[in-house]
């Protein structure tokens, strides 16, 4: 009782000793790095140059890196940079590179509707704002004493209580795996499909010159179908 | 630290992602903005998972085990994303959002200068359909 006692006052103390206005040093330099990637993302969704803003998106993953590190979860920050900064930018730089983004300015890069998403936003912006400072006006962090997200706490905590999510997680993300894959296969299986018929149907593959002879001998079969078929045409271009 | 600043930040930045979700016409850039609303709600996460850690007395450490959860769901989301958007554009040429409204029901604002095209191209698929089955 007398312990739990002097906790809530020790905790009261403690909420008295901070302040708006004399913020500690770990605070301002959240603020800094705060607004650094606060201004980053603004860019990221502004900027008309489509690889300047992956470029930021660097920038402000990298800033939300050293956020975590400030809230001493080191584990997740480090997660970050290699999962974040390491991957998903190098994959959108791919996508980009692949779609035939224009180098430079391009004049579409925001649609029609930029002035009701800028309301959107800043109203969501402003209401999430104010409720949040509302409700945790008085709540502090303490980051004192050991790191609260050090790998082996995280570790510990992800393979005790975690585990079974865990393991659904790997299992999704072989699905993600085999997902993907089967979607960047299947156009150019389409696109290649009258090669792929015409190999099938003359028994031949067109990339091995020794089995040359045998597209002879397997057309001769299908010769009195071929021109009944109106597909026919394509499918000897396709097999050129 | 107050917990105030991480909260801010993160209703902050997922405006932002929320404003570039709604307002951009590259489909890449609406999966960058999805990332950055992504990464507002585990900063959030991991705050209050920071704070929770010191003041309850038993924690599970959920919001950092959330965190990492979110951060692989948004790699595999990331993954399909572009492959999907990797196809639409090998398919229409195009990997703008808003010229892809074969699905839209009726003529819409500018449906009568956009449904002649859509109609063309999609004739021109099933026509590359019927040559590719053929």
């Amino acid at each position: 009782m007398t312990s739990a006692a002097a906790t809530a006052h020790a905790v009261t103390l403690s909420a008295q000793g901070h302040g708006f206005l004399s913020p500690t040093g770990v605070e301002i330099a959240f603020l800094l790095v705060g607004l650094l990637t606060f201004g980053a993302a603004l860019v990221t969704v502004t900027t008309r140059q489509l690889v300047h803003a992956a470029l930021w998106l660097v920038v402000t993953l990298g800033g939300l890196a050293v956020e975590y590190l400030l809230l001493t979860a080191e584990f997740i920050a480090w997660v970050q940079v290699l999962i974040y900064v390491g991957s998903v930018v190098v994959l959108l730089l791919f996508g980009l590179m692949l779609t035939k983004a224009p180098i430079g300015r391009s004049p579409d890069a925001d649609s029609g509707n930029r002035w009701a998403a800028l309301t959107v936003a800043v109203a969501a912006a402003a209401a999430l704002v104010w409720v949040v400072v509302d409700a945790f006006r008085t709540t502090w962090i303490d980051l004192d004493g050991a790191a609260a997200g050090s790998t082996e706490v995280t570790g510990a905590s992800l393979f005790q209580n975690w585990v079974l999510p865990f393991e659904a997680l790997s299992v999704l993300l072989l699905a993600a795996l085999v997902g993907a894959i089967v979607l960047s296969r299947k156009a150019k299986a389409e696109s290649s499909s009258p090669p792929v018929n015409s190999r099938a149907a003359s028994g031949g593959s067109p990339s091995v010159p020794d089995s040359r002879n045998h597209p002879i001998e397997g057309t001769q079969p299908d010769g009195p179908q071929k021109p009944a078929d109106p597909g026919a045409p394509a499918e000897q271009e396709g097999a050129r | 630290m107050h917990l105030a600043y991480p909260a801010v930040l993160s209703a902050l930045l997922f405006c932002t992602g929320l404003y570039g979700v709604l307002a951009r016409r590259n489909a890449i850039l609406v999966l960058m903005s999805v990332e950055l609303m992504l990464n507002a709600v585990n900063l959030n996460l991991v705050a209050f998972d920071v704070w929770l850690s010191k003041t309850a007395e038993e924690t599970l450490h959920s919001g950092q085990a959330l965190t990492l959860f979110t951060i692989a769901i948004a790699a595999a989301e990331i993954g399909i994303g572009l492959a999907i958007v990797l196809a639409v554009h090998r398919n229409r040429g195009t990997s703008d959002i808003d010229k892809l409204r074969d699905t839209a029901e009726g003529p819409g604002p500018d449906g009568s200068g956009s449904d002649l095209p859509d109609s063309d191209a999609l004739t021109a698929e099933q026509a590359e359909k019927a040559e590719a089955s053929a």
